[in-house]
């Protein structure tokens, strides 16, 4: 016999009351929970996505689209920008880095991004077996997208125009994987890498098959060839390529008050700034997660008033025990304790109910929905806030067990076991 | 054991109750007769410990128990004093072993499980240890309530209206399993009652 055992016992007597106030209280916490791991997820991908990345430049239009699709890739480009002008821009002293993408076709709704091997500087990639795409149509994978289309090293593909699942495919043209990254945890583990090239030679090909327009034939590499800053192998100053945008990295705090203006007043471009265009996001997407978070008190709150409600009650059926208990030679101060303890196991249940069912619920979604699984979403991890729900829970029970829990500390025995 | 002398207890200024002076030695046994309202509950309380505030002398197990804190009245009460009281004695929540493992639990003493099946079983409940509370019949419940009272072998045993709410044949078993027991365990048994059956049991009888 020990104290939880008899506080389980008096749980237990009630069976219905005791589910009842665990479920209330473990559907309130679960809330939370749930809510918790999405967001904390959500803002350690956000800016492991973003590290490293000052500035996005790409075409005239929304600036948080600009950031949604070059960064998190999940939205659609903003246009595309001429690599001339492109290529003056990332003349600026003011940049350390520009890396320049060219977005516009997929592969099973896996993205295919053009780019260079800066990219992978940019994000610290490495290769999990494999080498770097070099020549055109050759692919290197990220590991999401390795596993999920269960492609290895030589398998070949052909890339659909358009970003959505269902576009025109881009027949006769079949990408190759040459390499496999590593898991990152970040948004490249659902990217397709491959050079700038291939996708401008992909979309040259299909226009030139709609169309029958005879393109520009390619300058041909010769004794006075200049490389372009942006994209080694291509010259330098062709204004009749394009890519979709530039990520730029500041070489100078200073930079990040001059150039975005600088950019956004002086030329037809746009620059955004990853960290300004999440937080704005977040600010968005801030009220639905209050609501829920409120919702998720306004539960506990029940849950608690039903554990106190719970307690008082069965302590007016318990005053004869509490009196028998005293008549034992228990003291006062054990019966406050026991009380204390039964609200503190309640809440303690509920709370550890609660967790787990959040954490089993992002488990659920992230192996069932493909979104929170490309996001890389999971139920696997464990945050220190938890622990802080925890302790919080305890104390609430606590609080829910303290009137009645004095109520027992100071009955009269004598009159109790009198007046039966 | 039981020595009182000019006991008066007030629950109100203007409602006074003196009792008797009496003494019992240990392993004596007595019953205490009067009338409801004469004060046997309040003098079965105020031996036990659980009435405090009382003026005169009351001495249990040669202590005067005015003399001791709350805190050690508690104890006092675990160590020295078994209860049994008319009706609603066991918790309903625990089975008959645990209810009756309750008392050196309460108590603060070592917790002999043997000893609990061993009085269990001298008192006839030997199937019945496992048993939920609600399961068993008054009569069984009360014998469960004596077993309780003596887990923790004390030397004085208050019994308040034990067989009242019991059919003769129970009355008997029980009050002959109360003396059986506080014999057993050189235990002062006294019996507060109004119960007649009683009176032919226990020859040493104070009258209130």
């Amino acid at each position: 016999m020990n104290v939880f055992l008899l506080v389980w016992s008096y749980l237990k007597s009630k069976p219905l009351n005791t589910v009842l106030n665990i479920v209330l209280f473990a559907l309130g916490i679960a809330v939370i929970t749930v809510l918790l791991l999405f967001n904390n997820q959500l803002e350690e991908k956000i800016s492991s996505n973003a590290k490293g990345i000052d500035l996005v430049v790409g075409a005239k239009g929304s600036p948080l689209q600009l950031i949604l699709c070059n960064i998190f890739h999940i939205d659609f480009p903003t246009g595309n920008i001429n690599l001339k002008e492109a290529e003056q821009i990332s003349r600026s002293r003011l940049i350390k880095k520009a890396v320049p993408l060219a977005l516009g076709d997929s592969y099973q709704s896996y993205r295919i991004v053009g780019t260079t091997s800066e990219y992978a500087d940019l994000y610290h990639l490495e290769l999990a077996q494999g080498a770097w795409w070099n020549k055109e149509l050759e692919t290197t994978i990220g590991a999401t997208v390795a596993r999920e289309l269960k492609l290895n090293i030589g398998s070949t593909f052909q890339s659909t125009h358009g970003l959505a699942e269902g576009g025109s495919g881009h027949e006769e043209q079949r990408f190759v994987v040459k390499g496999i990254l590593k898991q990152t945890n970040s948004v490249v583990d659902n990217l397709i890498l491959t050079s700038v090239e291939t996708v401008w030679h992909v979309h040259e090909h299909a226009a030139a098959d709609s169309t029958e327009r005879n393109h520009e034939a390619h300058a041909q590499p010769d004794s006075s060839f200049v490389a372009s800053r942006l994209i080694p192998t291509h010259p330098a100053g062709d204004s009749t390529k394009e890519v979709t945008s530039l990520l730029i990295q500041y070489r100078s705090p200073m930079a990040a008050i001059q150039l975005p203006r600088m950019i956004n007043g002086e030329s037809k471009l746009q620059a955004a700034s990853p960290a300004f265009e999440t937080a704005r996001l977040f600010s968005i997407l801030g009220v639905g997660v209050e609501i829920l978070t409120g919702f998720a008190y306004v539960l506990i709150f029940i849950s608690a008033l039903s554990v106190f409600i719970a307690l008082y009650n069965s302590l007016k059926e318990r005053r004869y025990d509490l009196a028998i208990m005293r008549s034992m030679g228990a003291s006062k101060s054990k019966l406050f304790v026991n009380i204390v303890l039964e609200g503190v196991v309640l809440t303690a249940l509920g709370s550890m109910a609660g967790l787990l069912l959040g954490h089993g619920i992002l488990m659920a979604l992230g192996t069932a929905v493909e979104e929170m699984r490309k996001a890389g979403l999971t139920g696997f991890v464990f945050y220190s806030a938890e622990w802080i729900i925890l302790a919080g829970s305890l104390l609430l029970g606590m609080i829910c067990a303290l009137i009645p829990a004095l109520q027992a500390y100071r009955t009269d025995i004598s009159r109790v076991l009198a007046s039966n | 054991m039981v020595a009182v002398s000019k006991l008066s207890f007030a629950y109100t200024p203007d409602r006074s109750i003196t009792f008797p002076d009496f003494t019992l030695d240990k392993g004596e046994h007595c019953l205490l007769l009067g009338e409801s309202g004469s004060g046997k509950t309040t003098l079965l309380h105020l031996m036990g410990g659980l009435l405090r505030g009382y003026t005169g002398s009351l001495q249990v197990a040669e202590t005067e128990l005015a003399s001791l804190s709350e805190g050690a009245l508690d104890k006092f009460r675990g160590k020295n004093i078994g209860f049994v009281f008319q009706k609603n004695h066991l918790i309903s929540a625990l089975s008959v072993e645990k209810n009756v493992i309750m008392s050196p639990y309460l108590a603060g003493v070592h917790i002999d499980t043997h000893h609990a099946h061993d009085v269990l079983t001298s008192l006839g409940l030997g199937e019945k240890i496992k048993s939920s509370v609600k399961e068993i019949s008054q009569g069984q419940a009360q014998r469960v309530a004596i077993a309780r009272a003596v887990m923790n072998h004390p030397d004085v045993i208050l019994a308040d209206e034990p067989t009242s709410a019991l059919d003769d044949k129970n009355c008997a078993l029980v009050i002959k399993l109360l003396l059986d027991v506080a014999t057993r365990n050189n235990a002062t048994l006294a019996v507060a009652t109004h119960d007649q059956r009683l009176k032919d049991k226990i020859k040493n009888q104070i009258i209130l």
